[in-house]
């Protein structure tokens, strides 16, 4: 482990821009802590630190120094590695004679700071789903190829987190470039750093670094070890395909469908959601007609539409759906849950719906039906 | 090779401000492919030259306020093989559909110097409480766009491609931070159909809910939380009450709010 000083953090971005990235970090934008180019480290929210609940996000200004004093916000990787709307094709002509142009797919070199443990799983996630199969997307393989990614390890967890249960975080294990722990004590202000593949160790080896100390290094894992207790919300995945799988005819769905909005913001914040549709239009004297991929959303009435009408014309299905396949069902798709325990889907939910408090209460319904199984009747608890 | 013979296509207004019919004209790009496209035979704010129907497509503008429109819009709907309706007014009544919570009378003897000219209907009332509507081009104004979007798909035998989800998937798709999350600000947009591409939460507004109800509006829910905002009833039967006050759920939320408010309801759900 190395330690990098903080009146040198410009130049690991200095170095960046030299290798022709354009440098994407935390920036505080209509009071919110978002994802958008940075050209120094001034530019970072340097002393701000968030407060998140369900249906609620707020930033405060403190006296510390840190940079990175806060959690995730409501953007990620996602919308940079897999855009909202990206053109497939174009057409040119006629019924019978027509030409397909397929437009260039852009993949700018990006280099992102402060990435957090969430995220960088939820972008292996991404990975799997996107490139992992025999037909990988060219627009994600193309943008995922041409980006470095500088992590920073959590040093305060969300209200609304809950990686630590999720195996997800605080701290960055994989996936990563450069790891950053950001320490602030006594006066001084400092990183401990970490390479963890060989572009991540070339670029070490142009930063002025010196080797930590041991009572550094310790106060590095102080740092993680404070963001993993003060974890605000959690998760028990213990058997969780049971309690979802066994839960389908549950009163719970049509509780959640009596507050649900379907506004779609929980799948549209969430990182590891992938779907979409495709869109065509036409030029009105069509001799053009161009193929859009949109983000979608399992919370619209189209999403499931077949000939004949929506699968899921309920909204208590619509949810039940979408936890079901993020908690259990995605498990036995790509072999692992399709939550990191990042949080956004609670605080961005305009209305504050909880998935760890679903999940909760569809266990005790669980628990409660097995107590009867085993106990009898006399046993049932009110939920 | 056989050319078909243009649509005939023709623009009528009703009690509206211009506002949507003008967005044709605000079509700059595409307006000389829609003239290649369609032929104009009757459109007052465009051209002054008059061609008889039937007419292959209606655009119609505007909400039901006066015995006259009632009539005319039947013999609209009888000359018209297809009817679209553009903009609020004509969808859900319009701002004009906010006198049904009114007394008209009463407007008539204070506003005008001889009350005795003024014959209009008690109430306004939305097209297709008239007359079949094929389909209906939402929001206030509508988005320009989308007409020649709804031409377009006609014309060429597809489905349109406008949305019927909420504005959240809009603002959400253009990386806008919610403002109600994050600023508290009561929006509109879970309720509302898409189709402005998330305008106002983009300037740090929330959305007024010009296009009218979404395909599943949950307005309960959303003005339980906007209680919780601080928001008074009076605010929240306001909200609903705006440009498509009169269009189905969003008409039952006002009425509940309008009704919680002046009973002085405290912001505890009343027993049934
Ligand atoms: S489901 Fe929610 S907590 Fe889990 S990864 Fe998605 S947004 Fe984050
Ligand atoms: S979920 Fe974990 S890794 Fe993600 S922001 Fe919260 S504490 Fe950090
Ligand atoms: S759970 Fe929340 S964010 Fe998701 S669709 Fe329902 S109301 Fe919207
Ligand atoms: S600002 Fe409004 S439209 Fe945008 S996500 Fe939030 S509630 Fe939805």
């Amino acid at each position: 482990m190395q330690v990098l000083m903080r009146e040198d953090f410009d130049t690991l971005i200095e170095k960046l821009q030299g290798a022709d990235y354009e440098v994407i970090g935390p920036r505080i934008r209509e009071g919110a802590i978002v994802l958008d180019t940075v050209d120094s480290a001034g530019d970072l929210p340097a002393g701000w630190t968030d407060e998140q609940e369900g249906g609620r996000y707020t930033l405060h200004k403190t006296d510390s120094p840190s940079l990175f004093h806060y959690t995730v916000g409501p953007a990620s990787l996602k919308s940079f590695l897999y855009p909202s709307k990206s053109l497939l094709c174009r057409v040119y002509g006629g019924h019978n004679d027509f030409d397909v142009e397929e437009p260039e797919i852009e993949a700018p070199r990006r280099a992102f700071v402060g990435v957090r443990a969430c995220e960088l799983h939820a972008m292996a996630i991404q990975d799997h789903v996107f490139a992992g199969g025999r037909h990988p997307d060219p627009v994600y393989t193309a943008r995922r190829n041409n980006i470095f990614l500088v992590a920073v390890n959590c040093s305060k967890a969300g209200n609304t987190c809950f990686c630590a249960s999720m195996g997800t975080g605080p701290e960055a294990t994989a996936h990563y470039d450069l790891a950053l722990t950001e320490v602030v004590e006594d006066g001084t202000h400092y990183f401990l750093i970490d390479a963890g593949t060989k572009a991540g160790r070339s670029m070490l080896d142009e930063l002025p670094l010196r080797p930590a100390r041991a009572a550094e290094e310790e106060a590095g894992a102080a740092v993680v070890r404070n963001a993993a207790e003060s974890m605000g919300r959690s998760m028990d995945t213990e058997g969780i395909e049971d309690v979802f799988f066994e839960n389908l005819e549950s009163p719970l769905w049509q509780e959640v469908a009596e507050r649900c909005l379907t506004c779609a913001n929980c799948t549209m914040a969430c990182p590891t959601c992938f779907c979409s549709t495709v869109e065509d239009i036409s030029t009105i004297d069509n001799d053009m007609a161009e193929r859009w991929r949109v983000w979608d959303s399992c919370f619209t009435t189209n999403f499931s539409y077949v000939f004949g009408g929506a699968i899921r014309k309920a909204s208590s299905s619509r949810y039940r759906h979408w936890i079901t396949h993020k908690l259990a069902a995605w498990q036995e798709q790509f072999g692992t849950p399709g939550c990191v325990g990042c949080g956004r889907c609670i605080t961005w939910c305009p209305v504050g719906i909880d998935i760890t408090e679903e999940a909760a209460v569809l266990r005790r319904q669980r628990e409660a039906r097995q107590g009867e199984a085993r106990y009898g009747a006399g046993t049932r608890t009110a939920y | 090779m056989h050319t078909p013979r243009k649509p005939k296509l023709a623009v009528w207004k009703f009690a509206s401000c211009d506002g949507c019919q003008l967005s044709l004209l605000d079509c700059e790009d595409e307006l000389l492919a829609v003239a290649n496209t369609v032929s104009i035979a009757y459109f007052p704010e465009a051209t002054r030259a008059v061609v008889d129907g039937p007419y292959d497509i209606s655009l119609v503008e505007g909400s039901i306020s006066t015995g006259e429109d009632a009539e005319r819009i039947q013999m609209i709907r009888d000359e018209s093989n297809l009817l679209i309706t553009i903009g609020a007014c004509a969808t859900s009544g319009g701002i004009q559909g906010l006198r049904n919570f009114a007394n008209v009378d009463q407007y008539i003897s204070t506003v005008y110097a001889h009350p005795e000219y003024i014959h209009t209907l008690r109430n306004v009332s939305p097209i297709s409480q008239h007359v079949f509507v094929d389909y209906e081009v939402r929001g206030c104004p509508i988005n320009k766009y989308h007409l020649v979007e709804v031409l377009a798909a006609h014309l060429a035998g597809r489905r349109p491609n406008i949305p019927s989800y909420s504005v959240c998937v809009e603002c959400k798709r253009r990386g806008t931070s919610c403002v109600m999350v994050a600023h508290g600000t009561p929006c509109m947009g879970p309720v509302t159909q898409a189709g402005c591409g998330a305008i106002c939460p983009a300037y740090n507004r929330g959305c007024y809910g010009c296009y009218g109800p979404s395909e599943e509006p949950n307005t309960q829910a959303l003005s339980a939380w906007w209680t919780k905002l601080g928001v008074e009833d009076a605010d929240i039967a306001r909200s609903y009450r705006s440009y498509n006050a009169l269009s189905g759920v969003f008409r039952r939320e006002g009425s509940r709010y309008a009704k919680k408010a002046a009973a002085g309801a405290t912001n505890e759900e009343r027993p049934q």
